[in-house]
């Protein structure tokens, strides 16, 4: 197994990692579920979260993985640091490195930052978004849920539904659902899909039509700024076209996953009943959240240095 | 790594007795078997722990609940490991107010015992906590003692100790001998 120090998209890792990644996550899930829900682990180890975008969800899930984990966890968000005098990001990174951090989060709106800041420090660095690029433990999480419900992935279709264009969410989340064997659909009004097709994935813009072939439903939170683009004439027209509703609800198959990475937007890409039926596992992405990014900040800080790296 | 056998110092009737003895030593140290937990440390510990709660609920005629441990994360030799690899820990119900019998195949150095004592502490306050072996091998590093051991067995610190069980190794057997690199 190749000698990893990041996480910066899921391309970086072989099958034989994500099921790695799944399984230590199968093992901190049962830690979560204890009375103290700490391990030392990490003890005297550093996390920096190192925050260019608002972000509540993810921030605090690495927050309480690392703190579950023992280590020490400094929040570094723009409205509250330097970047608001004008600070660099090459300039932050070398005062985080200064301070000696072993491991930076990062989320930045620029894509491709997290690969900047690997060459500046010696840290180990996480993606925690990019841009439109990648997401990647938001595709573990995925994942995680995925097979908890599905049990094995090889040959379930999942479908990606909505603004994939601008998701980052979605390009880690196909390329980490191809990688395990799944078949892939990618479903959207034209405008909202990418303009070089998507290797190995079918593309399709009839929502009903697929629905009968998927064991999951991605569904992405549509921003109500692409309507001003012009990217769908009207909200009205999308939630007609795209909405998970009951009735699209009632053609899927009986045991579908319904997924979104959050925040939703009930009432428009998925309907009040479609979020809160059985077959919702938006809670559980959550969830899968914590025991995850704990999976994936010990395997990149719990082994030596030098040593061979997991994730 | 390959290990090299030396010499066998316990045959499969040996460990079968030796473990029919602890479990009477534990029977009688905490008068019964009714607040008795066995909690085994991965890996081998395990199957060991099943068969001294197997022989201690036929001495009692009780059901005697069985856990499992694993320590990695409570392991003070993380930062030399390259590749921990994290099981799921199982306790069978509330440990508060228990006898928490921890049971390992072969104590050395006392840190895996060190983070086992410190990972069941995290899941409540046992009345006590007390530790069965199979092997005592001696070299000690920390102020750590068996309180049932199966058979002592003097080792300079160059040797190695393997115990096999037919759970995991298809055979019962405790042999000496070294690495070979």
């Amino acid at each position: 197994m190749a000698e990893r120090k990041h996480l910066l998209d899921v391309d970086d890792l072989e099958r034989e990692d994500v099921e790695n990644v799944l399984e230590t996550a199968r093992s901190f899930s049962e830690v979560l579920r204890r009375p103290i829900k700490k391990v030392p682990s990490l003890r005297g180890k550093t996390v920096v979260n190192l925050f260019y975008e608002p972000s509540t969800r993810t921030r605090m899930s690495f927050e309480v993985a690392a703190k579950r984990l023992s280590a020490d966890v400094m929040n570094f968000t723009t409205s509250t640091s330097s970047v608001e005098k004008g600070e660099s990001l090459k300039d932050t990174a070398l005062t985080l490195e200064a301070m000696g951090v072993d491991a930076v989060v990062v989320r930045h709106p620029v894509a491709g930052a997290p690969w900047l800041l690997r060459q500046w420090l010696q840290a180990a660095i996480l993606n925690a978004g990019d841009g439109m690029h990648a997401h990647p433990t938001q595709a573990l999480l995925d994942l995680f849920t995925l097979k908890d419900r599905l049990g094995e992935l090889e040959g379930k279709t999942i479908a990606f539904v909505g603004d994939i264009l601008h998701s980052r969410v979605a390009r880690s989340g196909i390329k980490a659902c191809r990688a395990m064997g799944m078949e892939v659909l990618a479903v959207a009004p034209p405008t909202l899909l990418p303009p070089v097709p998507l290797e190995g994935v079918e593309t399709g813009y009839d929502f009903d039509a697929v629905m009968p072939r998927c064991d999951a439903l991605y569904m992405l939170r549509i921003q109500k700024e692409r309507q001003k683009e012009g990217r769908f004439p009207s909200l009205e027209e999308y939630t007609r076209l795209y909405q998970l509703d009951a009735r699209r609800m009632g053609k899927a198959r009986p045991n579908v996953v319904v997924m979104h990475p959050g925040p939703m937007n009930r009432g428009v890409e998925i309907a009040a009943e479609a979020a809160d039926a059985p077959h919702a596992a938006i809670t559980a992405q959550v969830a899968a959240g914590v025991a995850v990014r704990m999976a994936v900040l010990f395997m990149l800080l719990g082994g030596g240095e030098g040593g061979e790296r997991i994730a | 790594m390959a290990f090299r056998e030396r010499v066998k110092v316990m045959e499969e009737p040996d460990i079968r007795r030796a473990i029919q003895r602890i479990s009477h030593e534990i029977v009688e140290r905490n008068k019964g078997a009714e607040d008795v937990v066995v909690v085994g440390i991965r890996t081998r510990g395990v199957p060991l722990s099943i068969r001294v709660a197997e022989a201690v609920s036929r001495i009692e005629g009780v059901e005697v609940p069985v856990g499992r441990l694993d320590i990695t994360l409570y392991r003070d030799d993380l930062h030399t490991m390259s590749q921990p690899v994290v099981r799921e820990t199982h306790l069978p119900g509330d440990i508060e107010g228990k006898n928490v019998v921890i049971v390992d195949d072969v104590l050395y150095t006392g840190r895996s015992v060190r983070a086992a004592l410190d990972a069941i502490i995290d899941f409540g306050r046992p009345a006590t906590i007390q530790l069965a072996v199979l092997v005592d091998r001696g070299h000690r590093e920390l102020p750590i003692r068996a309180d049932y051991v199966g058979k002592n067995v003097p080792t300079s610190s160059s040797e190695k100790v393997r115990v096999a069980l037919r759970e995991v190794d298809g055979e019962d057997g405790v042999f000496i001998g070294y690495d070979e690199d």
